[in-house]
């Protein structure tokens, strides 16, 4: 079956199936496949673009996972090893200027910290800027908190939930094959309870977001089934709001001499690809930040509706090597947008529209 | 916009009032499909050239002081220079040496130099195994006013030393509206296709190139393609169309722009070159100008060439732009893209397939 019978199947609603991925995957017609990834975003979100002031927050890097593809962990001793006390995390957000809608936490698993401290990060976010949205933690950290105190992911996600959590980002996903993670992250949890947590998550009200991490050691074979996975999880129980392919930087971690960076029509075409198996998902984001923002925007016109937000000091990717600014300003985002033939819509965490421009 | 799409779907040639709409409301995806039909109508294998080349700058004196340049100096300016003939003969000799195909060389209007520098630098640096591409219109129009000669005669001489193609550098926009206010000491584009044309009739091959993305409007580039494909039609002698983004460090001009190119009107650049230069074969994807990732996704948008290597490059770097590659790497980027590479001569001849 050529793309041309593909385009029609998703013209008509019919899902489609692994063969019709692979297809995708290996065609070399960028522009085509650009053209149906495209006409499932219009249905979605017709012409608009949407991006978030948002502030990242890495509150810590030591990390006891210490995965193979990953920069930014520390083990403790270095110069450069740090984490945030929640004065710190406060007076940070209190620098970034009004009008910020959510902040994105994420950090490395720390060797000591107690459960209360990740309770009152949320609970103090929460009650110095009660107009913020929350998104904390990915299912890897749950599942270490989980641990940490023997509670139950339902239990740990309460607890959570109570202090202030709104929504949770999809990182730690990676990729869902048990091939890859024993070779690459063998400490970080298998697919069955990053699926889990997400459940559990939205089964509590706490949208989340997924993840897939390529252009390292996996298969096009295993893009295609985590991508099927999401969209089965997400047919369960669903909660999703965005789904966000992350392309790897080697630089600066042990693959840096065996991987080169994956190149920009890949990138376009697993961004495409997600679009068009995720029909269930609301959102397909284009992180500038992993795919430079000129690809980001190139990407607009391969299915996504999101180019993610304002970001400010992303410290995750940059330690690999990522070349894209630190932070982007909004009217930066606003051009970006326009520039590439959409209208741009401010948007808070939830998707709930803020202003059109 | 259908109607437009479909006369390029057959074929038919676009007029000017045509191009300018498919410039302002084509949708950047047509943009690309369309020009990839055109591509492969020409090409019709997966083949995506590139050149092993290497830049030489004879001089930076140059007293035309375009506002977009960064690379000119005055003669009394400290790191103001310029090469002897035995100094370019080194430079020559050590890219023979790296397998270089092609010298690309230019330099700024520097009125001191006599003419017999020029022709002595053609008949000197020919000598080597290194094709010698050299001198854009702006400066065969300032050796035929230091030599008082025509510009038949000083490219008559100039084959005669053994030139045997010319660059399409100097042509920025051709507009008048845009040169007045750019670049107003430079020849204006009624003499930039005079020179060119002059060339083709002696079988000298050019390029053309166009630097875009400061103040021209949509027309303004779309006048510059409709003057380059009408000289074209009479003479055939253009062998391709390169189009640069203007780099805004280090330059008046810079301080005058606020826009800033992007990817996307980079792309929408190379389609619709492709689409209304219908009489050209081959239009260049640089992977310089916008970098190699939107270089390479331009080669589904209507390029079948990546250009040159750049192994020494002077007049961008002076605009904060540095590029650099490597045969290898410029493959891959090819490869993964989904196309196919080969090296090619200055005149887009196979030297081999890689």
């Amino acid at each position: 079956m050529g793309l041309d019978a593909i385009e029609e199947k998703i013209k008509y609603g019919e899902p489609i199936d692994i063969k019709d991925a692979k297809e995708i995957l290996s065609s070399f017609d960028l522009i085509k496949i650009g053209k149906i990834a495209r006409s499932v975003k219009y249905k979605k979100s017709d012409k608009k673009v949407y991006f978030v002031f948002n502030k990242h927050i890495n509150y810590t890097n030591l990390c006891v996972s210490k995965c193979k593809f990953c920069a930014f962990y520390r083990n403790g001793e270095e110069d450069d090893a740090y984490t945030m006390e929640i004065d710190d995390i406060i007076e940070e957000i209190a620098k970034m200027p009004k009008g910020i809608r959510e902040v994105h936490i994420v950090g490395g698993l720390h060797p000591n910290k107690p459960f209360s401290y990740y309770v009152d990060m949320v609970s103090s976010i929460k009650k110095h800027f009660k107009d913020i949205n929350v998104k904390a933690f990915t299912a890897v950290e749950i599942d270490y908190f989980s641990k940490l105190e023997g509670l139950s992911y339902e239990e740990t996600l309460k607890t959570l939930k109570d202090a202030g959590l709104d929504s949770m980002p999809g990182g730690g996903a990676e990729v869902f094959s048990e091939r890859v993670r024993k070779k690459l992250y063998p400490n970080k949890i298998p697919y069955e309870k990053w699926a889990e947590v997400h459940k559990i998550a939205h089964s509590l009200k706490i949208p989340t977001n997924a993840t897939l991490l390529f252009g390292h050691i996996e298969t096009d074979d295993e893009i295609i089934d985590h991508l099927f996975k999401l969209r089965k999880i997400q047919e369960e129980t669903p909660g999703f709001l965005c789904f966000i392919p992350l392309s790897f930087h080697p630089s600066n971690t042990p693959l840096e001499k065996t991987i080169e960076k994956v190149d920009a029509v890949k990138e376009l075409k697993v961004l495409a690809l997600s679009r068009i198996i995720l029909d269930n998902f609301p959102h397909i984001k284009a992180y500038w930040v992993m795919l430079s923002p000129k690809i980001g925007q190139i990407g607009l016109h391969f299915g996504a509706d999101d180019i993610d937000g304002t970001i400010g000091q992303e410290r995750v990717t940059h330690a690999a090597g990522a070349k894209s600014p630190l932070g982007l300003a909004k009217d930066n985002m606003v051009g970006m947008i326009k520039n590439a033939g959409f209208i741009p819509v401010e948007r808070d965490a939830l998707y709930n529209e803020i202003r059109v421009y | 916009m259908i109607e437009l799409y479909k006369k390029i779907e057959n074929g038919e040639r676009l007029t000017k009032d045509e191009g300018v709409k498919l410039l302002k409301e084509g949708d950047f995806l047509k943009l690309g499909e369309l020009a990839n039909l055109i591509r492969f109508r020409k090409h019709p294998n997966k083949t995506v050239t590139f050149i092993l080349d290497t830049n030489i700058n004879y001089t930076n004196v140059c007293y035309v002081g375009c506002s977009f340049c960064a690379f000119y100096r005055n003669k009394d300016d400290k790191d103001a220079y310029t090469l002897t003939i035995e100094e370019l003969k080194e430079k020559i000799e050590e890219a023979e040496k790296n397998g270089v195909e092609t010298a690309l060389i230019q330099g700024g209007l520097n009125t001191e130099l006599p003419y017999s520098y020029y022709l002595d630098m053609v008949k000197e640096l020919s000598k080597s195994s290194v094709h010698v591409h050299a001198f854009s219109p702006p400066e065969i129009d300032l050796m035929s006013k230091i030599s008082k000669k025509s510009i038949k005669e000083v490219l008559i001489d100039l084959k005669n030393a053994g030139l045997t193609t010319i660059p399409g550098g100097g042509a920025e926009i051709l507009s008048e509206r845009v040169r007045k206010r750019i670049s107003p000491k430079k020849i204006d584009t009624a003499r930039w296709l005079e020179i060119m044309e002059e060339a083709h009739n002696l079988g000298i091959k050019t390029t053309a190139t166009m630097m875009f993305g400061h103040i021209e409007t949509d027309e303004d580039i779309i006048e510059h393609l409709c003057n380059v494909r009408k000289l074209q039609d009479r003479t055939n002698g253009f062998r391709a169309f390169i189009a640069w983004d203007f780099k805004k460090e280090n330059n008046e001009l810079g301080k005058r722009v606020d826009r800033v190119t992007s990817g996307i009107d980079y792309l929408k650049i190379v389609a619709i070159s492709r689409i209304m230069l219908d009489n050209f074969d081959n239009i260049q994807a640089s992977w310089a100008s916008q970098g190699k990732d939107v270089g390479e996704v331009a080669l589904h948008f209507g390029a079948n060439d990546m250009g040159s290597m750049l192994i020494e490059e002077n007049v961008m770097r002076q605009a904060g732009f540095r590029a650099e590659s490597t045969v290898e790497e410029i493959s891959n980027i090819i490869r993964k893209s989904g196309f196919e590479p080969a090296l090619r001569t200055t005149d887009y001849k196979i030297v081999k397939y890689l």
